[in-house]
């Protein structure tokens, strides 16, 4: 297929979703509105752990630290400084903190670089170390970033956190950001770049013996990482309006790790499909956790079923099916002419 | 600070130390049979307290009994976890099992919040425990000498196994060459279990003993001890039963006397373990007694 018409079935694809969301705006309730904003998000946080992970081979569990920093960051910049000094209870805001104001846009950028720094900052000494203790490491390193953020309250308000967040997050926002996530992370793996990721990925020690400087470029990929996930921890705290620190548990890590286990380590196709179904197989769950009326027998809804049916499913997933949904393949344009014209024939 | 104090900080940190030691004894073993970091570890802390809940108040054991059934119970549980979450996934990629430990994490923590409610507990301690007793000026209660009087007598138990039985042989052999121990007729599912089995009922004694010390039962409870002991582990060296015992009873210390020394860091207090791991991880990533690690070419 020529690079001209793959170019016109990208834009028509996009044209499409415009569409789609269009129609969705005008026509969906609140609550599935809320479910397709939640989908952009997963999507934008597991395809940056993806690349973390899937791609470059680093066992990163840090997810949720990066999110609460862009989180914060992009409260504190959106909050106008009348509504902070209304909130900060516990102890008054620094100056800086309080007269802190910048649009939505800047504010969300701003947390994903804030992320991307401190996510370099860290991968410098957390880098060096082999697989397990990298996951174990980086999982301390966001344990750290919420008990600063639970002992900060002039910064972050403490454990009460914040109220009243402007909910600017929309669906447009919600999914412009997560398509220029992909794009990035596209162009960024189909670059040399990309290449020498898979490479480290599958045998970092012949990497190192054929010149690459390892080190480097899983500095790269990490701090890229923690970019969208700062991003994408700023939509959600938009979208959600009220953030604290009891919100960027381990738990949150798990359910992006879960989308990107159930998708495929190393593929982008399938980590958006696990996206879009383990978020409406989250919400869809919430019917066990509700009393269910059948023949006029009321079975007692069950709190905490939820994730007791979602927590087996990883098992399930990774004892059946190691390789989730799509493996290390790609479904790009190609592949699906070839099963239209297979289809033809 | 006067002595008295300073004794009644050493007590605490023994207490906490040798609770967090119990734990990252089960760490180490998996871990230095199957190069497992076991998640689902810390569970079965959470789950030994609740056990000896439900004994006492279900069942109207008395406290001795519960405990026992309580351990032995966990254990077979880990036991079971062992071969139904990790056993199909021995050749796999390592990060598999990682993830199926995280899974069974999750799993059995919301199983409990189903079965328990997330509601924290309150938990019913034995008079005995209670009642201090006075020496030299020093107020000790009688459970600050029992958690580490009973912690000492499970690890001697677990170095006599470990160093003089043929199961204990079989271990260290596994943990030495998984692949000859095969070839040399060991029965190396048989002992991986055994291991599983030990560590959980270690796990339960500490998760039994805390629930005793902070009379409280959530079903998170296990998570945070259970991330401290896995740092006391790699602090004294992954893979080294001596090497857990002592980064626990450090870790115990330093945490218990940072915060006596300092009380304006009590609010960091969960947060020393990973920066402590952190820095050891930097300049020993082996850890004080590890060996060395090979690089894979």
């Amino acid at each position: 297929m020529r690079r001209g018409q793959t170019i016109i079935l990208n834009l028509v694809a996009v044209l499409a979703l415009g569409g789609f969301l269009w129609l969705a705006e005008g026509n969906f309730d609140g609550y599935k509105i809320q479910i397709l904003n939640l989908i952009a998000i997963n999507i934008i946080l597991a395809l940056s752990l993806n690349l973390i992970y899937g791609f470059t081979g680093l066992f990163s569990l840090g997810h949720a630290g990066f999110m609460a920093i862009g989180a914060y960051i992009c409260s504190i910049l959106i909050m106008t400084p009348d509504q902070k000094d209304m909130l900060f209870l516990l102890e008054p805001a620094y100056d800086w903190v309080q007269n802190a104001h910048a649009p939505f846009l800047v504010a969300v950028l701003a947390g994903g670089l804030v992320a991307a720094a401190i996510g370099a900052l860290v991968g410098f000494p957390l880098l060096r170390l082999g697989d397990d203790y990298l996951g174990i490491a980086t999982l301390g390193f966001a344990e750290i970033i919420r008990v600063l953020a639970n002992n900060f309250p002039r910064l972050t308000n403490g454990a009460l956190g914040f109220k009243g967040i402007p909910d600017y997050a929309n669906l447009w926002w919600n999914f412009g950001w997560c398509l220029v996530t992909l794009y990035v992370i596209v162009r960024l793996l189909k670059s040399n770049t990309g290449n020498v990721l898979k490479a480290i990925r599958d045998d970092e020690a012949a990497a190192r013996a054929m010149g690459v400087n390892v080190f480097r470029y899983k500095l790269l990929s990490f701090t890229v990482g923690a970019f969208f996930a700062g991003i994408g921890g700023a939509l959600l705290a938009s979208l959600l309006t009220t953030i604290d620190p009891k919100m960027f548990l381990f738990t949150l890590t798990f359910n992006i790790l879960m989308i990107v286990v159930a998708g495929g380590l190393g593929s982008l196709s399938g980590t958006v499909m696990a996206g879009i179904g383990i978020t409406v197989l989250l919400e869809w769950l919430r019917v066990v956790e509700n009393p269910v009326d059948i023949f006029g027998y009321e079975l007692p809804g069950v709190p905490g079923m939820r994730m007791v049916v979602f927590s087996l499913a990883l098992i399930m997933i990774i004892l059946f099916r190691r390789e989730g949904l799509m493996g290390m393949r790609e479904l790009h344009w190609q592949s699906l002419s070839k099963v239209f014209s297979r289809g033809r024939a | 600070m006067n002595s008295a104090t300073f004794i009644q900080h050493m007590l605490n940190s023994l207490t906490l130390g040798s609770l967090y030691a119990l734990v990252a004894i089960g760490y180490t073993m998996v871990y230095g049979i199957l190069r497992l970091i076991n998640f689902a570890h810390s569970e079965m802390f959470m789950l030994g307290a609740y056990f000896v809940f439900w004994g006492i108040t279900l069942a109207n054991l008395p406290w001795p009994v519960a405990m026992v059934i309580a351990i032995v119970v966990t254990a077979t549980l880990g036991i079971v976890v062992d071969q139904v979450a990790y056993r199909p996934l021995r050749d796999a990629p390592r990060i598999s099992a990682l993830i199926s430990s995280i899974g069974v994490s999750f799993f059995l923590q919301n199983v409990a919040i189903v079965f328990f409610q997330a509601i924290p507990r309150e938990v019913y301690r034995p008079q005995w425990l209670e009642n201090p007793i006075i020496m030299g000026g020093v107020r000790v209660l009688p459970l600050t000498l029992f958690v580490p009087l009973l912690s000492l007598a499970l690890m001697l138990g677990l170095i006599w196994i470990v160093y003089r039985t043929k199961a204990g042989l079989g271990m260290r052999a596994i943990s030495k060459d998984i692949e000859t121990s095969y070839l040399m007729g060991v029965p190396v599912n048989r002992i991986i279990a055994l291991t599983f089995g030990i560590g959980s009922a270690l796990a339960a004694a500490s998760g039994i003993m805390w629930a005793l010390r902070y009379p409280q039962l959530q079903p998170i409870m296990g998570t945070i001890p259970g991330f401290k002991a896995f740092i006391a582990a790699v602090f004294g060296g992954i893979g080294s039963i001596q090497g857990a015992v002592i980064g626990g009873l450090a870790l115990g210390f330093i945490e218990i006397m940072t915060v006596a020394f300092f009380p304006d860091l009590a609010g960091y207090r969960d947060a020393f373990a990973f920066v402590l791991l952190i820095a050891v991880l930097m300049f020993k990533p082996t850890g004080l007694l590890g060996e060395r690690l090979e690089d894979k070419v």
